[in-house]
């Protein structure tokens, strides 16, 4: 029997061993561009941030100043506080508002194609330099949200140039793209089992018990997955500050992604831009951490019972 | 009050609220086409969507040249000639990734496949600098092919869609492949000849969002584009928002919505793909 698959006899060990691990060969290009355009930068940028690289001048310094420098400097302490105050805001609003307009839309709606799609266009075009442009014009001084106020007699104040209410414009144009959240949540909803539900109206529960001890803990992978996604976007935020505001009125939008492009190519300090994108990777990674580790609790895979 | 009265409030309750967030979620976009119709004075004196003297001198002055060097055709060219490049890249390079990772059995797997989830979420901002560093050194900084902006997605980087793709390739029955084997197909037609039929809502779906995102893209072209006849949509419209804020609005909104038009365009004749691709993808957490 040994011998009865004959073509084995004549490969060499090293032909044996590619055919065994075909798979490494259509992995190959995934493996050296994760090498390149991943792995090598990473590791550059951490290399970099503890040197005072500069684009022209190169390095010429080597030690932590950068990080002592991070918590010395007003600038980059705020534009991390000014994150923190923008994630608070924005992951929240945006998984509840998807939840509650996917819960409602839930119940046999009519035109409900019609409505999704009207929910979901935002989150397809709002990234784009033209609704950031869109947004200039709806909040300026003369602008249509003005405009409105002042049919009911409110004075609005000067959204964009107020730093008091500038970084909640930035956040509400994030949270207008709730949409693709909301068509995750819908995907989820329709798969809890109509006969659960049944069973709790029997038993005398209401809308909202029904859905806060039923819907919620059926669809906590979604949540799960969505609370991910949108933390790690939310620390990403680039365009609408940039465009919008350009980080102003005196720093009030300035994220950190936004300080990170200032310092690397404005002012060409890549040792201090790539310190200031490190801390910023770091908080995140234990963001993700906690919620990886936290899942066992609160998550419910229902192929684990 | 009876069941059913209650039942209607409900009812009335459910499609106020669906009706009244719509208009916040679109209203904006339909005064934003209507703005573009408008004249510069008549912009902002209310918001109703209504034209009182409907003109087109907004799309004129949108086509006219802009300092001389580009024109909005010309960066509606430069777009495309990277979006594209990018989008077939991307899709054709996730496709074989995923089918790695999917279908067979290797040395060190498990690790590989824990590395690419992983960098699901590395920031972008921690590599933009050494990214631009390495673009620099093999010149493709400003490079007349946008090199720096689509050149890595060869190599299967955008994680998100090689993921999608294996979630989607495990719904497509191992009997195919093996039936295939029998007969005496090599693993590569498998892919082309079995798989890619089986998968193409999935990568369909994965070009329309990578169509989108790339369209989207701005620091990208910030970061590598220097050259102004180079420009592409994102880049033009900010310089004409900059130069031209507070005078002709009408200009910068039709040049904003003439850029999102071939999206739109997209997105109305494929909304399906996009709803399925999005449900799919992301369920299985």
């Amino acid at each position: 029997m040994k011998n009865s698959v004959p073509q084995v006899q004549g490969r060499s060990p090293a032909r044996k061993w590619l055919d065994n691990n075909l798979g490494l060969l259509y992995i190959l290009p995934w493996i050296i561009g994760f090498l390149v355009f991943k792995a090598y930068p990473f590791g550059l940028s951490l290399f970099y941030s503890f040197t005072d690289m500069n684009f022209f001048y190169g390095i010429s310094e080597y030690g932590i100043m950068n990080y002592i420098e991070i918590f010395n400097t007003a600038k980059i302490t705020k534009a991390l506080a000014v994150t923190a105050q923008y994630c608070l805001i924005t992951v929240p609003l945006k998984l509840a508002f998807a939840l509650f307009i996917a819960y409602i839309l839930n119940f046999n709606i009519k035109f409900v194609n019609a409505f999704r799609t009207a929910y979901y266009v935002p989150s397809i075009l709002g990234g784009s330099v033209a609704i950031a442009v869109l947004w200039k014009a709806l909040f300026r001084d003369e602008g249509m949200v003005n405009t409105l106020l002042s049919y009911v007699g409110v004075t609005g104040p000067s959204w964009l140039s107020d730093p008091d209410y500038a970084l909640f414009i930035i956040c509400f144009l994030r949270i207008w793209q709730f949409g693709s959240a909301m068509v995750l949540f819908l995907a989820a909803l329709k798969g809890v089992p109509a006969d659960v539900y049944e069973a709790a109206t029997i038993d005398g529960a209401g809308k909202w018990k029904q859905f806060f001890s039923i819907t919620v803990p059926m669809i906590t992978p979604v949540i799960f997955y969505n609370l991910v996604t949108q933390i790690c976007q939310a620390f990403q935020e680039f365009n609408g500050p940039y465009i919008i505001t350009n980080g102003g009125p005196r720093g009030s939008t300035t994220l950190v992604s936004l300080l990170v492009y200032q310092y690397a190519f404005r002012q060409q300090e890549m040792g201090m831009a790539s310190a200031i994108a490190w801390v910023m990777f770091i908080i995140c990674a234990v963001l993700t951490i906690i919620a990886f580790t936290s899942q066992k609790k609160w998550v419910y895979y229902s192929d684990e019972r | 009050m009876g069941m059913k009265a209650q039942n209607r409030i409900a009812t009335f309750f459910k499609y106020f609220v669906l009706l009244l967030v719509g208009l916040v979620m679109i209203y904006p976009l339909l005064w934003m086409v209507s703005a573009t119709f408008k004249e510069n004075n008549e912009i902002f004196s209310g918001i109703s969507l209504w034209i009182n003297n409907p003109t087109l001198q907004g799309y004129k002055d949108a086509l006219n040249d802009y300092g001389g060097a580009i024109n909005i055709i010309g960066a509606m060219l430069n777009t495309y000639s990277y979006v594209i490049p990018k989008v077939i890249c991307t899709v054709i390079s996730s496709a074989i990734a995923a089918y790695g990772f999917g279908r067979f059995n290797f040395v060190g797997k498990k690790v590989l496949f824990s590395i690419m989830i992983s960098t699901l979420f590395l920031p972008q901002v921690v590599l933009n600098v050494p990214q631009f560093m390495l673009y620099n050194s093999l010149g493709w900084v400003d490079s007349p092919f946008y090199l720096a902006i689509w050149f890595h997605t060869l190599f299967a980087t955008e994680t998100y869609f090689v993921y999608q793709l294996i979630q989607f390739m495990r719904s497509i029955p191992v009997d195919l492949d093996e039936a295939a084997k029998i007969d005496g197909c090599g693993s590569f037609k498998i892919l082309y000849k079995i798989i890619c039929p089986m998968l193409m809502p999935a990568l369909v779906s994965c070009a329309l969002f990578q169509f989108m995102w790339s369209c989207n893209d701005f620091m990208g072209p910030l970061l590598y584009v220097a050259t102004p006849t180079k420009y592409p949509m994102s880049l033009f419209v900010k310089l004409s928002m900059d130069a031209d804020v507070g005078f002709s609005w009408n200009r910068v909104l039709a040049l904003s919505l003439i850029s999102i038009l071939p999206q739109l365009i997209v997105f109305f004749c494929a909304q399906d793909q996009f709803v399925e691709g999005i449900s799919a993808g992301g369920v299985k957490g």
